[in-house]
C-alpha cells in the first residue's frame, strides 16, 4: 500500500478545522485543509498578511453573501414535522459564512465556557419527557485546562470572577475585557438593581495588541461581519500559526464529496473533493478530520453512508430557542458603536424554586434558559426593510426607534435534544455541485417554550427599569401566534448549531466516542459541535475549540493537559 | 457612477419611473431625502447593470472607503469566482433555460421582473398622483417587496454602489457609516 499524501485531511476551515490544523501541525504533523468556500482571510503565502477583502460594508455582507453561502449554490431546506411535506421553505437555513475561517470569521465571539453542571444535566438536573437528556462522558474539570488553552489560543478577553456563576479557572484571562457599550451601561445598571448578575462578555476580540494582531477599535460592524484590521482572534490565529509550521497547505474552493473507505469499510483512506474547476480530486491521509459544522458534517456522512450503524447520524440537532426582548428608548445610544455584545448574564440558567413551582404547573421538572446577551442594532438596511414603506418610512428612520435608540436582549435558550429533530437529505432539492440539499426537520419542546415565557417578562422588566418607553417579544423560531415567518423568518435564525452525530460511550445510542472518532470509522475524528450531547444556554464555539484541541492532542499521542484547581484564578 | 446620465439597463423612461416609486416608498420629508433624490433608481440600474462593468459591481473593494481614513478602495470591485458568476448572473439575468442555472427549476431574474413590473407601474406613473401612485405599486405585492428591499439598500448602503447620494442617507439618519481605520475611542464607546 503507497503511504498516504498527509498525516490529516481536514473538512473544513472554522474553528473547528482551523483548531485542528493548529494542534496537529505544532505536534509536527502535515495537514491538508479543504475548504469549499473562498478565501478572504488572510494569504496563503508566507507571512500570511489580511487579503484586505473585510471592509464595513452592509450591502456586501448582509444582502449580497459576500462570505457565502449563497442560498442559490447551496439551498438547504427547513420543515417543523415529517407530517409537514417534504419541505416548508428552502433557501438560508441556519447558514453559517462558508469561507476560509467558517462562521468564525463574523461570529462577535462571545466565548464563555459552560459550568460544571452542563456535563451532567441528566444527573443532576434529571431527565425530561419527551427529550433525551444527557451526560457528556467527561466533567467540567477534565475540560478546565482545555478551555485554558483555547483561550490563550484564540485570545480571549474577560475578567475572572466578574461572573458569579461561572466555575472555577486556574488562571486568568488572556486579556482584560474591553469597551462597555453605552446601552449595556443602562441595561447592566438596571440588571444589577433587580439583582441579576451582567457580567463583561469574555470574547475572542483583542482589548489590547495580543499575539501580533492590534486592539479592536470598536468599529461596530462586528457580528455578520469579517474584522478588517484582524482583531477578532478566532479562527486568523489558529490558521496562521499552523501555516507558518510549513506542514499546512490550505485549499479554499475544494467541496468534499465523499469521505473514502478502505476494503474492510472500518479506516477511511482520504477524502474525494471538486476542486475550483469541478475537477474530482483525492487526498489520502492516516486521519480524517471532520469539522463541517453541525449542519453540513452529519449531511457529508450521510450521503457517503459513513459512520450510521445507530442510526444517529443527523439526529438530536439542536439550536439555541432565541427570545428576543426588543426595547425602545427615548434617546439615542449608538449601539453601532463597538462591539454587538460587551455584557452577559447568565441568572436566568439556574433553576431556582420560582421557576421551579413554574415549571411544574407546565408538567415539567425544571427548565434552564441560557445566558442573555445585552446588545443593539446598528445597521440601517436592516432597520429600514423592516419598517413600512410611505410616509413611516422616513419619518421613523429619522427617529430611529428601530436602531438607535434600540437596545435587545437576546436569550440563548437551552434546547433539549429530541430524537425527531434532525439534518437529512431532501429528497429533490441539490446544491450547484448535484448534491442533495441538507435538511433540518426542527420543532420546539415545550421546556424552550415554558422557558421563555417565565425570564421573557422579567427581561421586560429589566429594559423597562434602563428607560425603555416600550418593549416587545420575538422568538426564533416563532411561536404559535406571531404568524408563519415571525420577526427573523420561518426557521430558526440561531446560528449555534449542535448535536447531530453525537458523543456517548455507547456506539448504539451516540455516533462518535468520548475521543470524538467515528465509532464505525475511528480514523474519522469529528471536531465541531456536532459531537455536544446537550445544547445548555452558552455558545458553543469555546467549547468546541477546547474539545477540538483534547482530541487532536489524543491523535497526536500527546499527554492530556492537566490544571490544578488549587491555583483557581 | 453617481449621476449617470445614461443608465446601464434601465431605460430612461424606466429610471423616472423607478424614482418616481421610490420617492413613494422612502417619501422625502423635512430632513430625509426621498428615495428619488437618494438615487435609488442609480443603485437599482446598478445591481440590474452589474455585469455590464468589469468586474462586475457586486463587492466593493476592501478594506477601506477613504472616508475615515486609509486609501479608498471600495471602488474596485472583487473579481467573482465561476460560480459566484453563475449565482449573480442567474439572479439577475434569470434562467434563460440554460441547463447549469435550473438545478433546482427555472428562476426569473431581476431584470425581466423589474421591466415587466415597471411596464405595470405605468409610463405615466410619475405623472398621476400620490394616491393613485399606491395604488399601482399595491396591485403586486411582490414586485413592491423587491423593489422596497432594494430601494432601502440604495438609500442607506456605501455609496460606490451608486445610491445614498452625497452620504445623505446616512446624514439624514444620523449614521457615520464606515468607519474604518478609524474606529471609534472606548469613551465613544461607552459614554452617551
Ligand atoms: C453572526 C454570528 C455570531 C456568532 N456569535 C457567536 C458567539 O457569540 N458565541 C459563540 O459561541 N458562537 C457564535 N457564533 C457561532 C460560531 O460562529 C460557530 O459556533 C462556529 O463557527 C462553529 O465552528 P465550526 O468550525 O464547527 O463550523 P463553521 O464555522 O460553520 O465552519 C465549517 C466550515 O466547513 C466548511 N465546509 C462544510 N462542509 C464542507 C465540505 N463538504 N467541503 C469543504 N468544506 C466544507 C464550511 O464552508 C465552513 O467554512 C456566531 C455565528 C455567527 C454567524
Ligand atoms: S468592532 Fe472591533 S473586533 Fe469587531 S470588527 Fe470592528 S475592530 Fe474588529
Amino acid at each position: 500500500m503507497s503511504s498516504p499524501e498527509v498525516d490529516a485531511v481536514i473538512i473544513g476551515s472554522g474553528p473547528a478545522g482551523s483548531t485542528a490544523a493548529d494542534v496537529l501541525t505544532a505536534a509536527g504533523w502535515s495537514v491538508v485543509v479543504l475548504e469549499k468556500g473562498r478565501n478572504h482571510l488572510l494569504s496563503l503565502d508566507a507571512p500570511y498578511v489580511p487579503l484586505g477583502h473585510v471592509s464595513n460594508d452592509e450591502i456586501k455582507f448582509m444582502r449580497r453573501h459576500f462570505l457565502g453561502p449563497d442560498p442559490f449554490l447551496e439551498p438547504r431546506t427547513y420543515r417543523r414535522h415529517d407530517t409537514d411535506g417534504d419541505r416548508l421553505f428552502s433557501g438560508d437555513v441556519n447558514n453559517l459564512p462558508s469561507t476560509v475561517g467558517g462562521g468564525g470569521f463574523h461570529a462577535d465571539g462571545k466565548l464563555p465556557r459552560f459550568r460544571a453542571v452542563d456535563f451532567k444535566t441528566h444527573s443532576e438536573l434529571g431527565p425530561i419527557d419527551g427529550a433525551d437528556v444527557a451526560d457528556w462522558p467527561f466533567e467540567y474539570d477534565e475540560m478546565e485546562p482545555y478551555y485554558t488553552e483555547a483561550e490563550n489560543l484564540v485570545g480571549v478577553a474577560g475578567k475572572a470572577g466578574a461572573n458569579p456563576f461561572a466555575e472555577w479557572r486556574s488562571g486568568e484571562y488572556p486579556m482584560p475585557p474591553g469597551a462597555d457599550m453605552y446601552g449595556a451601561v443602562l441595561t447592566t445598571e438596571a440588571a444589577e438593581r433587580l439583582g441579576y448578575h451582567p457580567y463583561a462578555a469574555p470574547t475572542g476580540v483583542n482589548s489590547v495588541p495580543y499575539d501580533g494582531r492590534p486592539a479592536c477599535n470598536n468599529c461596530g460592524f462586528c457580528a455578520f461581519y469579517g474584522c478588517p484590521i484582524e482583531a477578532k482572534g478566532d479562527p486568523v490565529a489558529p490558521l496562521r500559526r499552523a501555516l507558518r509550521t510549513g506542514r499546512c497547505d490550505v485549499r479554499p474552493e475544494s467541496y468534499v464529496t465523499e469521505i473514502l473507505l478502505d476494503a474492510t469499510g472500518k479506516r477511511a483512506r482520504g477524502v474525494r473533493y471538486l476542486d475550483t474547476n469541478m475537477t474530482p480530486q483525492e487526498v489520502s491521509a492516516d486521519v480524517v478530520v471532520l469539522a463541517g459544522g453541525a449542519f453540513e458534517s452529519p449531511r457529508l456522512l450521510l450521503r457517503c453512508g459513513v459512520g450510521n450503524s445507530s442510526g444517529l447520524v443527523g439526529r438530536y440537532l439542536m439550536f439555541h430557542f432565541q427570545t428576543l426582548v426588543v426595547a425602545s428608548f427615548p434617546f439615542r445610544l449608538h449601539a453601532h458603536k463597538g462591539r454587538a455584545v460587551t455584557h452577559l448574564h447568565d441568572d436566568h440558567m439556574i433553576p431556582d424554586d420560582d421557576s421551579r413551582a413554574f415549571a411544574r404547573e407546565h408538567d415539567l421538572p425544571y427548565f434552564r434558559a441560557g445566558i442573555v446577551e445585552h446588545g443593539g442594532a446598528g445597521f440601517p438596511i436592516l432597520e429600514s426593510v423592516h419598517l413600512p414603506p410611505g410616509e413611516w418610512h422616513s419619518k421613523l428612520m429619522l427617529e430611529s426607534p428601530m436602531r438607535d435608540r434600540l437596545l435587545a436582549f437576546t436569550v440563548q435558550g437551552e434546547d433539549v435534544p429530541q430524537i425527531t429533530n434532525r439534518i437529512d437529505l431532501d429528497p429533490k432539492i441539490k446544491d450547484v455541485y448535484g448534491e442533495a440539499a441538507g435538511r433540518a426537520t426542527y420543532n420546539l419542546h415545550p421546556h424552550e417554550l415554558v422557558a421563555s415565557k417565565y425570564y421573557a417578562p422579567k427581561l421586560e422588566e429589566v429594559m423597562r427599569a434602563a428607560g425603555a418607553e416600550w418593549t416587545i417579544v420575538a422568538h426564533s423560531p416563532p411561536i404559535e401566534g406571531e404568524g408563519a415567518a415571525g420577526a427573523l423568518g420561518e426557521a430558526s435564525a440561531s446560528k449555534h448549531i449542535m448535536g447531530t452525530l453525537r458523543m456517548g460511550t455507547d456506539p448504539t445510542t451516540s455516533v462518535v466516542d468520548p475521543m470524538q472518532r467515528l465509532w464505525d470509522v475511528p480514523n474519522v475524528v469529528c471536531t465541531d459541535s456536532s459531537v455536544f450531547p446537550t445544547s445548555t444556554g452558552y455558545g458553543p464555539t469555546l467549547t468546541l475549540v477546547a474539545l477540538a484541541i483534547r482530541a487532536c492532542r489524543d491523535l497526536a499521542n500527546l499527554p492530556p493537559l492537566r490544571s490544578d484547581r488549587s491555583s483557581t484564578a | 457612477m453617481p449621476g449617470t446620465s445614461s443608465p446601464r439597463f434601465l431605460t430612461q423612461r424606466e429610471h423616472a419611473i423607478t424614482a418616481a416609486a421610490a420617492d413613494r416608498l422612502i417619501p422625502p420629508i423635512d430632513g430625509h431625502p426621498g428615495g428619488a433624490a437618494l438615487g435609488v433608481a442609480d443603485y437599482i440600474d446598478g445591481l440590474l447593470g452589474a455585469f455590464t462593468f468589469d468586474p462586475p459591481r457586486i463587492w466593493a473593494g476592501g478594506p477601506f472607503s477613504g472616508r475615515a481614513g486609509g486609501d479608498a478602495s471600495f471602488e474596485q470591485f472583487f473579481e467573482l469566482s465561476r460560480l459566484e458568476e453563475l449565482a449573480w448572473r442567474t439572479r439577475i439575468e434569470g434562467s434563460l433555460g440554460m441547463p447549469e442555472r435550473e438545478f433546482n427549476g427555472p428562476v426569473r431574474g431581476w431584470q425581466q421582473w423589474y421591466r415587466e413590473g415597471l411596464g405595470a407601474l405605468g409610463d405615466d406613473f410619475d405623472a398621476v398622483d400620490a394616491d393613485e401612485q399606491d395604488r399601482r405599486l399595491d396591485a403586486d405585492p411582490a414586485f413592491k417587496k423587491l423593489f422596497y428591499e432594494q430601494a432601502c439598500e440604495g438609500a442607506y448602503g456605501a455609496p460606490e454602489y451608486g445610491g445614498n447620494r452625497d452620504l445623505a442617507g446616512w446624514h439624514a439618519i444620523q449614521f457615520p457609516g464606515d468607519v474604518q481605520p478609524r474606529g471609534y475611542t472606548d469613551d465613544e464607546v461607552s459614554q452617551p
